[in-house]
Formats: C-alpha cells, sequence, structure tokens
C-alpha cells in the first residue's frame, strides 16, 4: 500500500498510470451521467408542489455538493503537500480549484434559475446562497493568490495556508450566515433512515452525483498532467517522450 | 522569550510614533467613508440610525485593511522580517507582537473614534456602547485575520487588491454578529450571545492566526 504511494507520487508514474485511467472515468461519466439525466428529467415523476421546475434539482444539488467536496479535498491534498512535502499533492490541489470554483457557479446559477418560479426573486439573500456566493469568493481568492505568485511552488505552498484557513472559517461562516438569515429549505436527503425526498428521484439525484464526480476526477486529472508536464519539462523523462528538441 | 516580544512591540510602537502623518491616514479614511453614506444615500435621521451600525462597521473593515497592508511590508524590504525568520524565538510570538502593535496604533484610535461617528450617525446611546464593545473584540480579530493575508502576499508588487480578494470573505463573519449585536441593541434587546461569540472567535484566532501567520511569512520570504 505504502509503496504504491510513493510510486504513485512520482510524476512519471502518475503521468502514465493518469493518462490510463481518464478515458475509463470519462467514459463511466458519460454513461452515469446519460442514466441520471434520463432517470430524472423523463422517468421521475413531478414534484406535487412545485411540478417539473424541481427537475433543475439534478444538476443544482449535485453541483452544490461537489463546490463543499472538492474544497474539503483540496484541504486535505494541502494538508500533505504542507506536512509531508509531496508535490503531487500541490499539483492536484492547484488543478482542482477552477473546477471547484465553475461547480460552485453552477450550484449558484442553476439556485438563481430554480428561484425565480420558486421564490419570485432571482436572488434572495438566504443563508445557503450567502454561503455559497462565499464559497465562490474563497475559490477566487485562491485562484488570484495562486496565479500572482511566480513561482509554482511557492505559490502551492502559500495557497494551502490559504485553503487551510479558509477550512478553519467555512463552519463559522456557514452557521453565522445561517443564523443571520434563512429562507432556504432544509436538507432532504442526509436525513437517514426516512429521506423525505422520494425514491424515483433520489436514485437519479445520486446517479448525477456519481456522474459529477467522475467527471471532477477525469477533468482533474487531465488539468494535473498538463502541470506535471509543465513543471517537469526539463525533467529527463519528459524530454525523452517528446524527443529531445521540444525540451527547452 | 517574552523580552522579544516585548523589544518588537516597543520597536514597533516607536516606528509608528515616528510616522505619525501616516499614523492619522486610516483614521481619516474611517471617517470620510462614514461621511459619504449620508452624502450618497440620504441625511434623513430615521435612515441613517437604521443603516448605522453597517455603516460604520464596513468602514472599520476597509480602514483595517487599508492599514494592514503595509503590516509587514518595510520588515520586508529592508531585511529585518528575514532576521526574525533566522531568530531562535518562536516566529508566532513576534508576529503576534507586530499584530499587537499594529492594533494599538489602528485599531484602538478606530475605537476612540467611533462614538463620534455614531452620533454623526444620530444612533442611540444604548447602540454606541454596543458599538464599542464590538469594535473592541471586533478590530483585534480583523488585526489578526488580515495579518494572515498580508503574510501571503508580501513579497508580491501588487499585493493590495488581492488581499481584499483573500481576506473579505473571512471578515463576514465577525461583520454578521457585530452589526447584529449592535442593531438588536438600539433595539432594546440582550446582546450577550453576539458578544460571547465574538469573544469566542477572538480566542480561536489569538490562538490559530499566529501559527498561520508564521507559516505564511515561512512561505513568502523564502
Amino acid at each position: 500500500m505504502w509503496q504504491f504511494l510513493h510510486k504513485l507520487a512520482s510524476p512519471k508514474y502518475f503521468y502514465d498510470i493518469s493518462g490510463k485511467l481518464i478515458p475509463w472515468l470519462g467514459g463511466l461519466c458519460l454513461i452515469s451521467l446519460l442514466a441520471g439525466l434520463y432517470l430524472g428529467l423523463v422517468k421521475a415523476p413531478p414534484d406535487y408542489q412545485q411540478g417539473e421546475s424541481y427537475r433543475i434539482m439534478f444538476v443544482h444539488v449535485p453541483a452544490a455538493w461537489m463546490s463543499m467536496f472538492i474544497y474539503m479535498l483540496m484541504a486535505v491534498w494541502s494538508a500533505i503537500n504542507l506536512v509531508w512535502n509531496i508535490k503531487l499533492a500541490d499539483v492536484m490541489a492547484s488543478s482542482s480549484a477552477a473546477i471547484g470554483a465553475s461547480f460552485t457557479f453552477l450550484a449558484l446559477v442553476t439556485g438563481s434559475l430554480w428561484g425565480k418560479p420558486m421564490w419570485g426573486a432571482w436572488w434572495v439573500w438566504d443563508a445557503r446562497l450567502t454561503s455559497e456566493l462565499i464559497l465562490l469568493f474563497l475559490y477566487l481568492g485562491y485562484i488570484a493568490l495562486v496565479s500572482a505568485i511566480e513561482d509554482r511552488r511557492t505559490a502551492a505552498r502559500a495557497g494551502g495556508v490559504l485553503i487551510l484557513v479558509g477550512v478553519v472559517n467555512i463552519p463559522i461562516i456557514h452557521y453565522s450566515v445561517e443564523w443571520w438569515n434563512t429562507l432556504h429549505q432544509g436538507a432532504t436527503v442526509t436525513k437517514i433512515g426516512k429521506p423525505s425526498i422520494h425514491l424515483s428521484m433520489l436514485i437519479p439525484l445520486l446517479i448525477m452525483a456519481v456522474s459529477f464526480k467522475l467527471y471532477y476526477l477525469a477533468v482533474v486529472l487531465m488539468r494535473a498532467r498538463i502541470e506535471v508536464l509543465d513543471r517537469e519539462r526539463r525533467g529527463a523523462w519528459v524530454r525523452e517522450m517528446f524527443g529531445e528538441s521540444s525540451g527547452r | 522569550m517574552f523580552q522579544a516580544f516585548y523589544a518588537l512591540l516597543k520597536r514597533d510602537l516607536l516606528l509608528a510614533f515616528r510616522h505619525r502623518g501616516e499614523l492619522a491616514n486610516p483614521l481619516l479614511f474611517f471617517l470620510m467613508i462614514v461621511t459619504l453614506y449620508p452624502l450618497g444615500v440620504s441625511p434623513e435621521t430615521e435612515m441613517l440610525r437604521k443603516i448605522a451600525p453597517g455603516v460604520i462597521w464596513i468602514a472599520a473593515l476597509l480602514a483595517a485593511l487599508f492599514s494592514l497592508e503595509n503590516l509587514f511590508r518595510s520588515d520586508f524590504e529592508d531585511g529585518a522580517l528575514e532576521q526574525m525568520l533566522l531568530s531562535a524565538q518562536p516566529l508566532s510570538l513576534l508576529a503576534l507582537a507586530k499584530v499587537l502593535a499594529h492594533w494599538l496604533v489602528s485599531g484602538v484610535p478606530m475605537l476612540l473614534l467611533a462614538p463620534v461617528l455614531g452620533l454623526l450617525l444620530s444612533m442611540p446611546e444604548k447602540a454606541i456602547l454596543a458599538l464599542e464593545l464590538t469594535l473592541g473584540l471586533g478590530t483585534p480579530l480583523l488585526s489578526l485575520v488580515g495579518a494572515i493575508g498580508v503574510a501571503l502576499t508580501v513579497g508580491l508588487r501588487r499585493g493590495g487588491v488581492l488581499l481584499t480578494l483573500l481576506v473579505m470573505p473571512l471578515y463576514i463573519p465577525v461583520l454578521i454578529f457585530a452589526t447584529n449585536a449592535v442593531t438588536a441593541a438600539a433595539a432594546g434587546m440582550p446582546i450577550a450571545g453576539q458578544i460571547y461569540f465574538l469573544a469566542s472567535l477572538l480566542m480561536l484566532a489569538l490562538t490559530l492566526a499566529p501559527v498561520a501567520i508564521a507559516a505564511a511569512l515561512r512561505i513568502s520570504v523564502s
């Protein structure tokens, strides 16, 4: 197990194995996406209160989950990088930021589209919307900081500190905002035992969530591969792969 | 260890008082932002009373950020910061001394000016008292959290705007609890809950922020 992890942390091995994984992840993502969309948009019955418009939930809710999940993952990778100084961890963290920010943006946009028919307004200053918006700011702050520092290693380490500070703050921000104002419907899936969402809606929702996770994995590996190549462009194995001439 | 803390605190205070002109700048900034609101929104007493807590607190946030920007700048430029990194004393303690010095020269004057601003915006007395209490707990919090952002951006040419982007989201809980307490006090309601929350946030920042500042400084300066 440890040996495998050590091997995985070497850029060349990572580059090879991720190259093999990406088509699989992408294919599975496409299949689950189509299945989830079919079940969610065609098969699932209309909601007795919200009619057809609730169907945006199958995009909105997984996107919102992903936005938080990716931030937590980035925190884990940043911690690994700061503690054990594993370069690959910071590659993964910085490659994740843009994807996380896009999921956050997607959650906000779909939420806004959903809010218009439900609440009669594109935007309300409700607790969850506001904390999602703040999460977007945290992502954008991270991206801005990382892109402002020239040296890649320094940028990744500085970004890591920022992410960890953000993680300590997220619960505080979340609860302070919640306490400040709330209008959003409560979480309906996490009530284990008797979820208040019907099974015919829950299954497509979970399939969509899996599909989004696979999408994230496929894209983050693609981005990480490019980042690894760029950082290792002076390395022997990269030069060998592309022929001596293209390496500077 | 505490000798080093006091020495650095004394040095920073001395440096601040040798540049008296710069000392007044954040205060003027604070005053001017608050002055803009009656001009921009409306001079009606009722309206001003309603928005006063938010206005004063947002102005305080901006003034704190504005004054924080140069917290480590001159030390970074003349190499003193590197000496601190190399010294045998714990860097987090030294960072705490610097933040404390900064708060004493920028936060405390804001505390003194705030009641006057409260009167300008025709706040009731009870609310002014609550404002002082929240600013007393809140401004050191702003300095501590902001210093992490400053430490991360210290080596960068145009750190100012970036600093705002990094630190503002982290300031939101302080803003929420503080303005809520002031509004509640103006309505004659108890504010103990909000005050306790701010106090516990301050304790959390006092214990964790110096460590984060030290880690950030080591990364930015190396």
